[in-house]
């Protein structure tokens, strides 16, 4: 089948991590599984590996059923045709660069086998650190070493353990240059966890959020960073601004949905899987809040005027994060240049007027209190 | 210079090293594969040795291996001679007493091992005899080195054991660590010194031994 999904994952269990875990993946897609510490991103992926037994598990790969739990299959990991980067690289300490890699080679007689692992070194830039060991080896050059031990088994499915944890700042940024070069030129479905969300988004194709096993959305960077499924993966994907209102109406020839908030209706966009009058948790991210000028107040920034006094200010960078205390009390929190913000004289404890822009109001279905 | 005992302790020594080891390192993989109860279990079990005055180890192994015992019996039937007051029996109680210096070295080793490598070798197609072989057992050697000086320089400084179990027969029983005991008893200062001073030197060469090979635990670092 062309549209044969490239790994199909289903896992469930109640002890001892509680799982309950459903994606796909795309022929040579990169999905990435963020969340907290321990909320079971390793625990899916060493299932993918067979490397754990899941009581209700059905893995499939490109067609290929590796577990089906059901039906009684369950391949043992040495017949998975699949590369794992382990978050510690576990390299055999004993062996050669070269030898850890020609290990994994399948195919060939020794010569035919090392000679591959050359190749695959040197793709990873490794050339002339064939015969070293692997603390004869900076982080950044044995992560790379085990990349090319992954590949090494032409796998099906490329599964990456926090593969960038380990090393420092600019080689992390140089190893994820690599890892994208190299997905150019040879797209192998990959599985990435993460729990660094900056990461994910800029790397992956689609994310997938992870809570106590459970994956809670599937969706591009940008679906699951501005439209989360929940107030809990906003609250996980680090968006601030969530709060709790009301539908008051939908207005189809204008595009809008009518939100009662805090005795204020705002104006949405259309969201019609809302009937009026039920309650809802929604979102503004910040990149939607527009600060309104001080030095020339005007009528004209009329969608969804919100004003407020000022409770914090800090720059980091280039940004100036702002949060206004709405009604005193709430906070909304949005970014503006560092210049922006001190043109327009903002400090803590001044009033400041903002709009939310009705594009980037995402209602959600109201989470249990 | 009593040679007959000291030939006899390295002969003692260099069996009870052969067969110990190999069984202790099969043990300490058993071991691994236990949940943490029944292993603490065991492992405290199998530490007793180190422990127990070699006396009280010498009266449970004569108990064990006496001429009335199952074991004592079944062995007189299938060979014809006696386990107590012969070269096997302490030969047995070596292997009984030594356990301890075998198993704990490798059993740390092998407990050291990282889950992830072997992991990492499954998923590279090797299978558990060729992962235990190529990747396992060469992160080993330093344990194993360290199991053999220790069981070997061990063996040859038992005495309460051997005494107990085996008695002094010349050729037969009377180790170097007897010898020493029974020149003593005669006043027979000169094979005393002498035959303390080749245990002494044996000794230290173990120890030296055991100096060189433990660096080499850290050599492949993390």
């Amino acid at each position: 089948m062309a549209d044969e999904p490239a790994l199909a994952v289903t896992l469930a269990q109640a002890r001892p991590i509680p799982l309950d875990a459903r994606f796909t993946l795309g022929a040579g897609e990169l999905l990435a599984l963020v969340g907290p510490s321990g909320s079971g991103k390793t625990t899916i992926l060493r299932a993918i590996a067979g490397l754990d037994p899941v009581p209700r598990a059905r893995v499939v790969v490109a067609g290929e059923v590796w577990t089906d739990t059901a039906r009684g299959i369950r391949l043992p990991p040495q017949r998975r045709r699949l590369g794992m980067v382990f978050q510690d690289y576990a390299l055999f300490p004993h062996m050669t660069a070269l030898d850890n890699v020609a290990a994994a080679v399948a195919a060939g007689d020794r010569t035919a086998r090392r000679a591959r692992a050359r190749e695959l070194l040197r793709r990873m830039h490794l050339e002339g650190l064939e015969d070293r060991r692997p603390h004869q080896l900076s982080g950044g050059q044995r992560q790379r070493v085990a990349l090319a031990r992954a590949l090494a088994r032409e796998p099906r499915v490329l599964l990456l353990d926090e593969p960038f944890s380990a090393v420092d700042q600019v080689t992390r940024r140089r190893l994820q240059r690599e890892l994208v070069l190299l997905r150019q030129a040879d797209p192998v479905p990959t599985v990435l966890v993460t729990h660094d969300l900056d990461e994910a988004v800029r790397l992956a194709d689609r994310l997938c959020v992870v809570h106590h096993g459970r994956t809670l959305q599937v969706g591009t960077p940008r679906e699951v960073t501005t439209r989360p499924a929940s107030a809990q993966v906003a609250r996980l994907v680090d968006l601030p601004n969530v709060y709790t209102g009301e539908v008051a109406g939908h207005e189809p020839a204008r595009g809008l949905t009518l939100l009662r908030w805090r005795g204020r209706l705002l104006e949405a966009r259309l969201q019609t899987a809302f009937p009026a009058g039920v309650a809802v948790d929604w979102v503004i991210p910040p990149g939607f809040v527009v600060l309104h000028r001080r030095d020339r107040p005007s009528r004209g920034e009329r969608e969804n005027p919100v004003a407020g006094r000022i409770g914090e200010l800090y720059v980091l960078g280039e940004q100036a994060h702002v949060t206004l205390l709405v009604d005193g009390t709430v906070p909304l929190v949005f970014t503006v240049s560092a210049h922006a913000a001190r043109r327009n004289g903002l400090a803590v404890g001044l009033e400041a007027r903002v709009s939310l822009l009705a594009e980037g109001i995402h209602l959600m279905a109201k989470s249990p209190a | 210079m009593d040679w007959t005992a000291l030939a006899l302790s390295l002969r003692l020594a260099a069996l009870t090293c052969l067969l110990l080891v190999p069984a202790a390192l099969a043990l300490a993989l058993l071991l691994r594969r236990l949940r943490p109860g029944p292993r603490r279990l065991l492992q405290a079990l199998l530490a007793l040795p180190l422990v127990l005055p070699p006396t009280v180890l010498g009266y449970y192994l004569l108990l064990a291996l006496g001429r009335t015992s199952p074991l004592g019996v079944l062995w007189e039937e299938v060979f014809g001679r006696p386990l107590v007051f012969t070269f096997e029996g302490i030969l047995l109680a070596s292997l009984v007493f030594n356990l301890p210096f075998a198993l704990q070295p490798l059993a740390r080793a092998v407990e050291g091992l990282p889950r992830h490598l072997r992991e990492a070798a499954w998923l590279c197609g090797f299978s558990p005899l060729r992962t235990f072989l190529v990747v396992e057992l060469p992160l080993l050697r330093p344990a194993l080195a360290t199991a053999l000086v220790l069981v070997f320089a061990h063996t040859l400084g038992e005495f309460g054991v051997v005494l107990m179990v085996g008695g002094a027969v010349p050729g037969e029983t009377r180790t170097a660590a007897v010898a020493v005991y029974d020149a003593v008893q005669a006043l027979d200062d000169d094979t005393a010194a002498r035959m303390s001073l080749a245990l002494l030197g044996l000794s230290l060469v173990a120890l030296l031994l055991l100096q060189m090979v433990e660096p080499g635990r850290g050599r492949h670092g993390r």
